[in-house]
């Protein structure tokens, strides 16, 4: 699941950075930078040379992509890269079912289903794909059945950005999350599952997108991630862990710090933030109707009160 | 793969590393053509065999073979026993290489749930994985799918977590399997498994791991779970409502800008119609209140034709304060008589905690209330004067606590009919101990969590035993030590000092608000020069005191007007309950953005609101985005555009949302906004156009 952050890593060790933490200021060379993920993506599209470390995460291009193209649109520089050559090689992955594999010829799976959706939106693209097709609303990460609760969150995540909410039982959704929450107000993978960043990261984020933020204890778990940060400044993803900086992405990190030059990021979905607000609030204005359903009498008659 | 350090690479190794790549880019395009032909003869598994012990992370090789299977199952003659076995076998193989492999362990489930496999096999091959990593979340979660699966007894279980914690007391995987088994056993066999004999022998446990190595958490987090077990309630009961029992109200109805000087004992609300809110406060989030869980008596309305509120952020129905207003435009007021009003509730089921715990304990208020007759000097609405916030404006409250018609719910609580005690004795008993115990601790070792653990201890037995006081002032006998605490924490560990700030201000504002005495040294009456008759406010002013967040509001349901200027607010969450408040100053915080301000939405008598120098519109990231109705969280119940308003200026209306969501629902007349950074003359005129009854903006006369 988190293969996909060791881009962070690679990229900044290239760079020769040293990787410090949300609190410390970090030197960034946006042109580098830019020029690092050009290049990682062109030797992917044109296999021109061939390294073991890029073939074993052949799978995962998908997510790669997410990642690269993310951080170069919230370093406003998304335009550097040839927009028809990535959409349709996202499109050549698409399968008849509606969902995306890691790359061209792999199985279908929401983990990179997500991603497609997520970096088609930053293209401003979704009209692409033919929403009916997509999503029978299950959560798991495929039709082996694989469940957690980072399936459920992405199912939500995709849901929220191709604006069809409505087609799952949202409070059962909210349910089974609650039910994976922890003694220490952390999320696992699956109910008894232990606490762990990652897990956090997805459900927080899926709560979120669902209005039920209410359900996490704020204080408890602040608590707990903030102690995620070792002496050392790193941060570890459980108690009693080695700090990874899986759990650090650089650039989403320094966006939210409001590193100066880089855009604002929407953490529940994890993408710029005006990319989301065109797409949840823009269409609002278009007076469509809204995707949620009131559940109590006392919604119904709110504009009497007025 | 992750944790391996990064060597920059010799010749030798480059050859051998192409060579590799070779080998296994030959594997993949093999494989995915095997795959895409749909063949599963002995060969092309094998070769899926081989790429996943190389690459695990392959996940279609996952999914083929399970497609193998399958075939191979249904084909005549097949022998399922020792197909499956090459599957684990398969899976052993990629563990070797990543023994966190998310794909390979999901396929062992896969097949063990095709009814295969013994148990003592699957366990020899657990403890094997978690004696070489007790952490591995992958090991444990198979564990529990495994003694699932196969009806292991959670007793068993126990019994594994305390030798792995014997063994390692620093296993906070172990300790979190524990608490999942105990939280099981707990509620499915409590006649077994007793919380209060339970309880004392997890914290003989847990004290071992804690003296034991006080720096590490597992131990730690254990306690405090125990430390919710002990005290949590699941059961929903009310603590506070307004009108208080007891209570005589005095309503006048004035139609003019000073319509929020009020005197103490009254309430009115400006809108023609003459309604007055009944507000019910819970301990918890609750669901189900309506008409027929709640009764009003009154000669005013109909209990059936009330409207249920729940006061929420949220949209799903269920909230801690509910409110509902009567209305008293049906009934002709004779101004000399007082009327009585009787809200009881818990007489029928219905309602429910989230958990889906019911209310037991059933609650009766009786309160009067009397009208006075409208005052005929005042109807033309002459802008008599603007509120204006200076300390010149305000004198210490003179009048006695009996004068006053402040009641704080505890005493509430012991008027309302005779229950027994919220608290039992093992729950103080156990608290003394560990507050014993933690007092010694630190008195040897300086720690950081030990200090925020009797912190937590000391409030939680102070809760307890307001419940139980029957006395008439309540005391919350510990702030001062916990206080302490938390002041030293904020200098011990600053990287949480936030979060020690706000339980600071918790703390205090608990001491403030639980007895008459506490809330009077805050109270002052607000007096205009200006005014030309002898009704004079009450204001809570609470500025200046360093508060971070606010709290205690089940006791401030009483307040209309409120002074938190000069504090350190970044969210005022829980004001959302305070249905009574028109005039709220919250000037000179740390408000960062209009999304922080959602719970106003729901104060519809609010009509002077002071927000300027704060940080509105400094940052460019929301962190309170999420945290309130919006369209982001899917939970605005109508149309947020609301047509009819706005309709010409949709540039304005996408870059002020924010604000528009917090501002569309009120009718203020008065609006302070300067000192923030969001503020010039577009927004001005913005706010203008959606706020067609503001008087007064800024220092300008509208």
């Amino acid at each position: 699941m988190v293969l996909y952050l060791s881009y962070s890593f690679s990229h900044l060790a290239l760079l020769g950075y040293k990787t410090r933490v949300i609190g410390k200021m970090m030197e960034l060379v946006s042109e580098k930078h830019v020029k690092y993920i050009l290049s990682v993506e062109k030797y992917f599209c044109l296999r021109r040379r061939i390294v073991f470390e890029s073939l074993v995460m052949e799978h995962l291009r998908m997510n790669g992509a997410y990642w690269g193209l993310t951080t170069l649109d919230l370093l406003g520089k998304l335009q550097v890269v040839n927009q028809d050559e990535v959409i349709s090689w996202i499109m050549e992955c698409q399968h008849e079912s509606g969902g995306f594999g890691g790359n061209v010829g792999h199985d279908p799976h929401v983990l990179y289903t997500l991603s497609a959706v997520q970096v088609l939106a930053l293209f401003d693209k979704l009209d692409l794909l033919d929403i009916d097709k997509n999503e029978d609303g299950s959560f798991s990460g495929d039709i082996w059945g694989e469940v957690d609760t980072r399936f459920s969150c992405i199912a939500i995540c995709c849901l929220s950005l191709l604006r069809r909410l409505d087609k799952i039982d949202v409070e059962n959704a909210v349910n089974y999350i609650v039910s994976c929450k922890n003694l220490d107000g952390g999320f696992g993978c699956t109910p008894g599952g232990e606490s762990h960043a990652g897990q956090i990261f997805c459900c927080v984020g899926a709560l979120a997108i669902m209005g039920s933020l209410h359900h996490v204890d704020k204080d408890l778990l602040g608590w707990w991630l903030c102690e995620r940060q070792v002496k050392s400044g790193g941060l570890n993803g459980r108690p009693e862990k080695l700090p990874d900086v899986r759990y650090l992405s650089a650039t989403h990190g320094l966006s939210l710090l409001q590193y100066p030059g880089v855009k604002a990021i929407d953490p529940a979905h994890a993408l710029p933030v005006d990319v989301v607000n065109r797409i949840l609030i823009g269409l609002y204005q278009k007076g469509i109707s809204p995707r949620y359903r009131p559940t109590c009498e006392a919604d119904l008659s709110f504009p009497n009160l007025r | 793969m992750h944790g391996r350090p990064r060597n920059p690479s010799k010749p030798e190794d480059e050859e051998a590393s192409a060579a590799k790549a070779s080998k296994l880019r030959a594997l993949q395009s093999q494989f995915l053509h095997n795959h895409h032909s749909k063949l599963y003869d002995k060969g092309a598994l094998e070769l899926s065999a081989k790429l996943l012990e190389i690459n695990p992370e392959f996940y279609t090789a996952w999914n083929y073979r399970k497609l193998a299977v399958e075939h191979c199952l249904s084909q005549p003659g097949s022998d399922p026993e020792s197909i499956l076995n090459e599957e684990l076998r398969a899976v052993e193989g990629a563990l070797r290489q990543n023994f966190k492999s998310y794909g390979a362990w999901y396929h062992r489930k896969w097949v063990l749930s095709k009814g295969h496999s013994s148990v003592d096999h699957e366990m020899r091959l657990l403890d094997k994985f978690q004696k070489a990593d007790p952490r591995n979340f992958h090991a444990w979660n198979y564990r529990r799918f495994v003694a699932a699966l196969k009806n292991i007894s959670e007793e068993d279980e126990l019994k594994y977590t305390t030798d792995m914690i014997e063994r390692n007391f620093s296993n906070y995987s172990a300790w979190h399997n524990r608490s999942i088994l105990l939280s099981n056993l707990l509620k499915r066999k409590a006649e077994v498994f007793p919380k209060e004999k339970i309880l004392s022998e997890e914290y003989e446990l847990v004290h071992q791991a804690i003296f034991t190595d006080p720096d590490d958490q597992s131990g730690w987090f254990y306690h405090l779970w125990l430390l919710e077990q002990t005290v949590t309630k699941d059961a929903p009961w009310l603590i506070s409502c307004w009108p208080a029992s007891g209570s005589e109200l005095i309503i006048s109805d004035s139609k003019s800008a000073s319509s929020c000087t009020a005197s103490p004992l009254s309430s009115y609300f400006s809108d023609g119609r003459v309604e007055m809110p009944v507000i019910l406060y819970f301990n918890q989030a609750i669901k189900g209140v309506n008409t027929s869980t709640v009764t009003v008596r009154s000669v005013f309305a109909e209990s059936k034709d009330l409207v249920w509120r729940p006061l929420s952020l949220s949209n799903f129905g269920s909230a801690q304060a509910w409110v509902a207003f009567l209305k008293f435009s049906e009934v002709k007021i004779d101004y000399s008589m007082s009327y009585e009003v009787e809200v009881s509730l818990g007489d029928s089921s219905g309602i429910v905690s989230l958990n889906g715990c019911p209310l037991t304990h059933a609650f009766q208020s009786k309160f009067m209330v009397r009208f006075q007759q409208p005052d005929s000097r005042n109807t033309d609405g002459q802008n008599i004067g603007s509120i204006s916030w200076e300390d010149s404006n305000f004198q210490n409250y003179e009048g006695g606590p009996e004068q006053c018609n402040i009641i704080p719910p505890c005493i509430q609580l012991k008027m309302a009919k005779d229950h027994e005690p919220i608290a039992s004795k093992w729950q103080v008993d156990i608290l003394m101990n560990e507050i014993e115990l933690f007092r010694e601790l630190l008195s040897a070792a300086d720690c950081k969590i030990g200090k925020l653990t009797l912190a937590r201890l000391l409030t939680a037995l102070d809760t307890l035993m307001l419940y139980n006081d029957t006395s008439n002032s309540c005391q919350m006998r510990h702030t001062e030590e916990i206080l302490a605490l938390y002041t030293d924490l904020m200098k011990l560990d600053p990287s949480h000092s936030q979060y020690y700030r706000e339980e600071h201000s918790l703390t205090f504002l608990r001491q403030v608000s639980c007895s008459k005495e506490n809330l009077l040294r805050y109270c002052w009456l607000y007096r205009n020069s200006a005014l030309s008759d002898s009704r004079n406010l009450v204001c809570l002013r609470l500025n200046n005191l360093s508060l971070a967040r606010v709290g205690s509001i089940e006791n401030l349901l009483w307040v209309q007007m409120l002074d938190l200027s000069h504090n350190e607010l970044r969210s005022i969450e829980g004001l959302e309950a305070m249905q009574l408040l028109s005039c709220l100053n919250l000037s000179n915080n740390k408000i960062k953005s209009f999304t922080a301000l959602d719970p106003l939405r729901h104060l519809k008598s609010l009509k002077v609101l002071n927000i300027s120098q704060n940080e509105i519109g400094k940052h460019s990231v929301d962190t309170t985005r999420y945290l309130c109705s919006s369209p982001l969280s899917h939970t605005e119940a109508s149309d947020w555009r609301r047509s009819g308003l706005c309709s010409t200026d949709d540039a304005q209306l996408s870059k002020y949302w924010e604000a528009f969501l917090v501002f569309r629902d009120l009718t203020l007349v008065q609006l302070g906004i300067t000192g923030n950074k969001v503020v010039n003359e577009d927004f001005r005129s913005f706010l203008l156009k959606i706020l067609p009854t503001l008087e007064r903006l800024d220092d300008t006369n509208l």
